[in-house]
């Protein structure tokens, strides 16, 4: 099957074939980043962007590194360097790096769906590295990828996402990630943060933590905004952390074997106690290494539905 | 030049009239219905109109424009926004106070009739704000305002949140005999909500405006009107529940009327999927429960009329992330289309869609309008309401483009739009 | 369509050994030696080599499978990009001499590739190529040190090598038209 989608936005539009093809695609990219000179030369000759709208150095090295072992040309362009503190449009702005030559659009930006306004009005390749609290697919990618080679399969698999699902990219990525690939999914956290409408996706949602991780085999923790607390969300984070924070004590009810992921940056103390973040069931540095071998297929995926388009 | 409109199905709703007969046009006004036409089809100062198979109705209303001017002309004037109108079939509009400066005072309103008089093709009536700047703090001068001309008053796009200057606008103005026209919006509910909250928004991480969020200002104000006895005009009724409230109201013989979008009751908040900042309004595109309910309010008539909340925005205001677009579309151009969509569905018959876009409205504002009796200024649409039409964004009059049925295939075409006794529109 | 058998199942096997006994005589054996195949065809046949060279030798050398598509230099004008495998090389290259199988030379393309792809591993003594049929129309200055069979072809015409562990049998066919 090939890859026809020029852009990559979400993984609400990807079909459970072409997220396996991503994740069979980036098994073959993980070897190059094994190798004495981890680098190929499949897009030699492609300047890609990266613009960026928010401070995020994980994100967008993964992104870069990802970039220059395929021999990518590269271009950065954070908020502080830009010419949007100016005043600049965001379809100016990337208008400007189209003319510059590139081809592909990495963007990170806090507001939901602008992804989409660069993909309908220029020519070039957009790939969302998280938008607002809409989606964040490689992200979601990278835990599929991490899982599927834990575990062998995601099918059949419970799969927890913990906090703050309202305004999480991350969380709508992973579940329509996994939801579409078989795993049961459920969402918990305070129920101000959690959707009214959640359930329509599919997704069972809970109030309980412990109830939630119940013979749970994956337990995603969100990051939690710091600014939502002392808001109408919830009173604190040490009353956040009592109910909704990780412990081994809560993680008792999942399965032996349970797997517990967090996007990064960790609060310790908070989402996650240290013995958890640290521990054996934790693959949190693992996800670092396989982000990259999993942007470096969506770029050559990208690339190869522009070139037969 | 006296205009003889020939053959056309008249309905004038207001008298319940709906006959295929001849309007006599002379010095601006309705002189009469001839039934002999012979001799002025001949007569070389009588300009003919042939109508057979076409609707002649009295010019459209609508309670419900932004003109923008003064202040954000590039968005529209009011030369480009009365043109709109005429393009639509409207003859007489109403246009909001938030503009810049706020029409809070006699002199924006006198500037605005006189703009109105010399550069608008269509009758405008102001509203004045109900604050001050629509600071929700302290009354605007809505004495002078009503002398200069204002039909009522508004805080459409920035409600009174406080409750106690709400009651006492709605006391002052008994003094005038104006309505109080609002927008009814919990602004703390909404917060930074940019559509409405549900599953679409839940899928694009969009922040939701609840439908509470109108329904619970709708029920103050619904309430505050019963208090004060005032003549309370709910704008733009978007969800189940204030359609519920404003029935009931109504049943209790609260003074109360309200009005519908087009877009309201054509689409649901599923047009923002893409991210459409075309689809991006207040109050935002509803669920299909609630376009129902507002589609069943205009059935029954719990909603009174059809009016457009014309909200023209320029292209590179709306060419931006959803968050930061502009809330509003134009309407004027679609409305009538959009309206008789519903006449298609069984919804409203063709006299009282008419009525919802003619009389009624003007009753609202207590201006003599949308009625075509001998001796009422004519001021008449004439409309083929079985023509297709693809509506092009490019071919709007109005300065602004921002519509979510670009490209939609509708049936409806207005063929002549006459004020006053001249044809300030024909195709 | 015309399809004339050039190998069949005794003359594949026949060829291998050959190519196995020139490799081992002119490398003085099967000391340093690394054996990569070429996806898909050329492993199979990197494979039978190093088992023929432990049959002879008593030693297996060490045996990878090179996935070339990230270097292929068509990639920006090909329409349907070919799904990348992985390569899988679970030794060092570094002062091993190199023979690298694939089952047809023709442009050359591959060949430049995947010699490219292997100095990302690290610094061979030599890489020698092995191919199974040399169909000649070469594009690059690349030449095979052990050939199985030379064919004089035209770019129109196919070759289509088939072997037991992918197509259940050992034969090379030449198809035209």
């Amino acid at each position: 099957m090939a890859f026809e989608r020029k852009h990559i936005l979400g993984l609400q539009e990807l079909t459970a074939e072409e997220i396996t093809l991503v994740l069979d695609t980036a098994e073959s990219m993980k070897e190059v980043s094994e190798r004495d000179v981890k680098k190929v030369p499949a897009l030699r000759g492609v300047t890609v962007c990266n613009l960026f709208f928010e401070p995020s150095t994980r994100t967008r090295s993964s992104f870069e590194i990802a970039e220059k072992r395929l021999s990518a040309d590269v271009l950065n362009f954070t908020t502080s360097q830009s010419s949007v503190v100016k005043g600049e449009s965001l379809l100016d702005t990337a208008r400007n790096l189209e003319a510059m030559g590139a081809s592909m659009i990495v963007i990170r930006h806090p507001m939901s769906g602008a992804p989409w306004l660069l993909a309908r009005t220029l020519d070039s390749s957009i790939i969302n590295a998280g938008d607002g609290s809409h989606e964040h697919p490689s992200q979601g990618l990278l835990d599929l990828f991490t899982i599927r080679q834990l575990k062998g399969k995601i099918e059949g698999l419970k799969v927890v996402i913990v906090g703050d699902i309202l305004h999480s990219r991350v969380a709508r990525s992973n579940i329509w990630g996994f939801m579409k690939l078989g795993a049961e999914v459920r969402v918990v956290g305070p129920p101000t943060l959690i959707p009214k409408y959640i359930e329509n996706i599919g997704v069972k949602s809970y109030f309980s933590l412990d109830a939630a991780v119940d013979g749970a085999d994956v337990v995603i923790m969100l990051r939690i905004q710091k600014e939502r607390q002392d808001s109408e969300f919830f009173p604190s984070l040490r009353e956040y952390s009592r109910f909704y924070g990780l412990t081994r004590e809560k993680l008792k009810y999942a399965a032996g074997d349970v797997t517990v992921m967090h996007p990064g940056p960790i609060n310790r103390g908070v989402e996650l106690s240290s013995d958890i973040a640290d521990g054996p069931g934790s693959v949190i540095l693992e996800q670092v290494s396989n982000g990259i071998a999993v942007r470096m297929a969506m770029f050559y995926l990208v690339a190869s539905a522009r070139s037969s388009s | 030049m006296s205009i003889l409109i020939k053959g056309g199905r008249i309905i004038d709703p207001s008298r319940n009239f709906d006959k295929v007969g001849n309007i006599l046009i002379e010095k601006g006004t309705v002189k009469s219905y001839p039934e002999d036409i012979k001799k002025l089809e001949k007569a070389s100062d009588v300009k003919v109109i042939e109508a057979g198979g076409k609707i002649v109705a009295p010019g459209l209303v609508d309670l419900h424009v932004h003109l923008r001017e003064p202040g954000y002309e590039h968005k529209e004037t009011i030369r480009t926004g009365c043109e709109s109108a005429a393009a639509g079939g409207f003859t007489s509009i109403v246009c909001m106070p938030n503009t810049n400066p706020i029409n809070d005072n006699a002199s924006v309103t006198e500037y605005i009739m006189l703009k109105a008089r010399t550069e608008g093709v269509v009758n405008v009536f102001p509203l004045g704000a109900i604050t001050k700047g629509e600071n929700g703090e302290t009354l605007a001068q809505i004495g002078e305002m009503y002398e200069a001309g204002c039909v009522g008053v508004s805080d459409d796009g920035m409600p009174v949140m406080n409750s106690k200057v709400m009651r006492h606008a709605m006391e002052y103005v008994k003094a005038f005999g104006i309505p109080v026209i609002s927008h009814s919006e919990d602004l703390n509910l909404s917060g930074n909500g940019v559509m409405n909250e549900g599953y679409t928004s839940t899928l694009l991480g969009l922040s939701g405006i609840p439908s509470a969020s109108e329904d619970v200002m709708v029920s103050r104000d619904i309430t505050l009107a019963e208090l004060t006895g005032t003549h309370l005009h709910i704008c733009h009724v978007s969800t189940v529940g204030s359609v519920r409230l404003i029935r009931a109201a109504k049943e209790r013989g609260v003074r109360v009327t309200a009005e519908a979008a087009p877009h309201h009751f054509t689409l649901t908040d599923k047009a923002v999927a893409e991210y459409d900042t075309n689809a991006k309004m207040k109050p935002p595109l509803r669920s299909e429960t609630d376009r129902e309910a507002v589609r069943e309010g205009l059935r029954d008539g719990t909603i009174d009329i059809i009016a457009t909340d014309h909200a023209p925005h320029s292209e590179d205001e709306k060419m931006v992330e959803f968050d930061q677009a502009p809330f509003g579309i134009v309407g004027l151009e679609t409305a009538l289309p959009l309206s008789l969509k519903l006449v298609e569905d069984g919804v409203l018959t063709i006299n009282e869609m008419i009525a919802k876009l003619t009389h009624l409205p003007s009753a609202i504002i207590n201006v003599r309008k949308g009625t075509l009796n001998p001796g009422d200024q004519a001021d008449i649409v004439i409309f083929d309401p079985g023509q297709k039409v693809k509506i092009d964004r490019e071919s709007f009059r109005s300065k602004s483009r921002n519509t979510p049925f670009n490209g939609w295939d509708l049936k409806g075409v207005v063929l002549y739009t006459i004020v006053n006794g001249n044809i300030v529109y024909s195709v | 369509m015309t399809t004339k058998t050039v190998m069949d199942s005794d003359s594949v096997n026949r060829t291998i050994s050959r190519i196995v006994n020139q490799i081992l005589e002119r490398n003085n054996g099967a000391r340093d030696l690394a054996i990569i195949g070429i996806r898909t065809r050329g492993v199979y046949i990197a494979g039978r080599i190093a088992g023929e060279i432990e049959r002879i030798e008593g030693i297996k050398p060490p045996l990878g499978t090179l996935d070339i598509t990230l270097y292929r230099d068509d990639l920006r004008n090909k329409t349907e990009w070919p799904k990348v495998k992985k390569t899988e090389i679970p030794f060092t290259v570094e002062d091993k001499k190199v023979i690298l199988v694939d089952d047809v030379i023709y442009t050359g393309r591959t060949i430049r590739a995947a010699i490219d792809e292997i100095m990302d591993y690290g610094r061979p003594s030599s890489i020698q190529l092995v191919a199974l049929i040399d169909r000649g129309l070469r594009e690059l200055p690349i030449q095979p040190d052990y050939v199985g069979s030379r064919l004089d072809t035209l770019g129109s015409e196919e070759v289509k090598v088939r072997l037991k562990e992918a197509d259940g049998e050992d034969e090379v066919n030449l198809v035209t038209g």
